[in-house]
């Protein structure tokens, strides 16, 4: 059941260039159950610009608390990474569909930026029930890369960095691990040119694959239809209520 | 005890507060976060006859205190709210409004003929002012002519109460309030979204795919209630007042200008559960004046 809920931010860990973990225990109640790849609506009442809720990812959850991974991209997202600790925030959650998690064989899961926050549930969630999963993380530096011993104290990771700070230099869709040919399943997010290509990759080599999508979104519950996706089987869908998750089949790219 | 009922035409309303067109889906999207039977009402989705895929990605953009939409009345049409909609909807202990939208008077008609049948669809909203459609819709809003051409053929069509929604964008909303009216509408609803355009200056581009969009949200509120005050001074039938209402204290605005009702739009996006605090805030309003019901808020603006 979604819900609206209070939460006090339990500790504001600034991480690499701009961004901020945002460690969140709920005011009453309890936390309710997330599935990996479902979103919060945030309130961002310590900023005037933002009139909206701005949708984050819930990077990790247990029955205690819950983390969002925020990138410095405007003025809402600044005042999120500025918010001072033990400031009550209001979150409508969990939101979305979430990625599939009844995955067998071998899921790579590639993340790029701060793209990476919901794999890491996923990886957990995955490794949990048996599956073989591999993380391939993708970003501009080193400093970029956020979380990294939390990815690898859950599955095995390789990295690409952009100015071959650490791991493959190059772009993740360059990475050799793409290639391999023991992976059946891919589940991605981070920036639109990194998941098309991921995509196109997918479709080549005929991979069963799934990538999460940032449209820009008001209500967050499928009500006002502005975050639409244009889809091969059912047109315009709500991004927010039949995604963020989308299959490739789905999409028009 | 305060009575917080109010009559819009033939239908009675257990509270003055209803949810606006667009804004809240079904009504069912926002039943995790409140109890739906606490509303006044329920405007759904705009409805046309046939269904409509709606405007490209991307279809919104925030702006100061407000957002522009140009969603463009997507929805599956008429037949299909009929078949798989209304099933659902239609024993929830408050009133379910359709808003309606066409391209053509005929269109309008058409689905008012299929709304015939379902029983439970309390009222119409005629919506003859989206901005986001390129034919018909606010086309229809903007002229007296055009106004009186949709209503006066939608008045035969059907019996129950019929609300019609007029758009903000004309130079005096009394008249075509007026034109309404005469036409035979029970009430009339503003505002609609106003016409607007933010350009994303990095990428020299429109936000929006349509370039302009509808602004909603507490920016229009001024102009809203103004408006509202206008069409309340200039016809006999109730005015429902929408348009950037956030909250308790500002729905009461509306009334005091002479809204008989209320509706929730964007503030449904910013806190889920606005429409139900709104009713809590006007009954407790109603009790600290030591008014006994809704008709001592209406209109009630000193001068
Ligand atoms: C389902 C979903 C999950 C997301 N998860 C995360 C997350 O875990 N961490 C994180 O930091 N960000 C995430 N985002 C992106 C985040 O919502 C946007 O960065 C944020 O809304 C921008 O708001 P702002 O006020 O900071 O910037 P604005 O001033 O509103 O915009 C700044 C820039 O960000 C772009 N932008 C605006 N809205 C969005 C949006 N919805 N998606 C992408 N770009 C946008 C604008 O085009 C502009 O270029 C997610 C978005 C979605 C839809
Ligand atoms: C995303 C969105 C979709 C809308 N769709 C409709 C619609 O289908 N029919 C209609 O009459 N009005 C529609 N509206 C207008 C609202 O019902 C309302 O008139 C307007 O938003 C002003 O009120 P507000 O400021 O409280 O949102 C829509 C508004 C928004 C924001
Ligand atoms: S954001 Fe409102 S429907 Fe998706």
């Amino acid at each position: 059941m979604k819900q609206v809920m209070d939460f006090k931010l339990k500790a504001n860990e600034k991480c690499g260039h701009g961004y901020s973990l945002l460690r969140l225990v709920p005011v009453h109640g309890t936390m309710p159950q997330v599935k990996p790849g479902q979103f919060a609506q945030v309130a961002v009442s310590n900023c005037r610009e933002a009139y909206l809720r701005r949708p984050i990812s819930i990077n990790y959850a247990d029955s205690h608390e819950m983390w969002l991974l925020v990138r410095r991209a405007g003025a809402g997202t600044n005042a999120l990474c500025d918010l001072p600790e033990s400031t009550v925030v209001n979150l409508m959650l969990p939101l979305g569909n979430g990625f599939s998690t009844d995955v067998e064989g071998c899921a790579l899961l590639v993340g790029g930026g701060v793209g990476i926050a919901p794999l890491l549930m996923l990886g957990k969630r995955l490794a949990a029930r048996g599956t073989e999963v591999r993380f391939l993380l993708g970003a501009r530096s080193m400093s970029d890369l956020l979380e990294l011993d939390l990815f690898r104290r859950t599955a095995e990771v390789a990295v690409a960095t952009e100015d071959g700070t650490l791991g493959y230099k190059g772009l993740v869709t360059e990475h050799p691990l793409l290639q391999s040919t023991d992976i059946t399943h891919i589940a991605c997010c981070g920036p639109m040119p990194m998941m098309k290509a991921v995509a196109r990759i997918a479709r080549e080599r005929g991979i069963n694959c799934e990538v999460s999508l940032e449209n820009t979104m008001a209500c967050g519950i499928g009500a006002c239809l502005c975050c639409v996706e244009d889809t091969v089987d059912s047109g315009n869908v709500c991004a927010c209520k039949e995604g963020p998750v989308f299959n490739i089949n789905r999409l028009k790219w | 005890m305060v009575d917080l009922s109010v009559k819009i035409g033939q239908l009675t309303l257990k509270n003055p507060v209803m949810t606006a067109s667009g804004t809240f889906g079904y009504g069912e999207e926002f039943a995790d976060f409140i109890d739906l039977s606490r509303l006044g009402g329920i405007i759904v989705k705009g409805t046309t006859l046939h269904p409509r895929q709606g405007n490209p990605y991307p279809r919104m953009v925030e702006t100061p205190s407000g957002m522009l939409n140009a969603v463009g009345l997507q929805n599956k049409g008429v037949e299909h709210f009929a078949n798989i909609i209304y099933p659902r909807i239609k024993d929830l202990d408050t009133r379910v409004i359709v808003n309606v939208s066409g391209a053509s008077v005929e269109d309008y008609v058409g689905v008012c003929e299929r709304l015939n049948g379902l029983d439970k669809v309390a009222a119409i909203e005629v919506n003859i002012s989206c901005p986001n459609v390129k034919q018909g819709g606010m086309g229809f809003g903007t002229t007296c002519a055009g106004a009186e051409s949709v209503v006066s053929a939608v008045r035969k069509a059907w019996d129950r109460t019929m609300i019609v929604k007029l758009t903000p964008n004309v130079t005096d909303i009394t008249e075509i309030a007026r034109a309404a009216e005469a036409a035979g509408a029970d009430a009339v609803s503003l505002t609609n979204t106003f016409l607007g355009m933010a350009i994303d200056v990095e990428r020299m581009r429109p936000y929006l795919s349509t370039v302009t969009g509808g602004l909603s949200g507490a920016c229009i509120r001024p102009i809203a209630v103004r408006m509202v005050w206008q069409v309340a001074n200039a016809v006999q039938v109730p005015v429902v007042g929408l348009g950037g209402i956030m909250n308790g204290r500002d729905a009461v605005e509306f009334m005091l200008a002479g809204a008989t009702a209320v509706q929730i739009g964007t503030a449904n996006f910013i806190d889920p559960q606005t429409s139900v605090k709104v009713v809590d805030y006007i009954e407790d309003y109603l009790t600290r004046h030591g008014m006994s019901s809704c008709s001592e808020l209406i209109g009630a603006m000193k001068r």
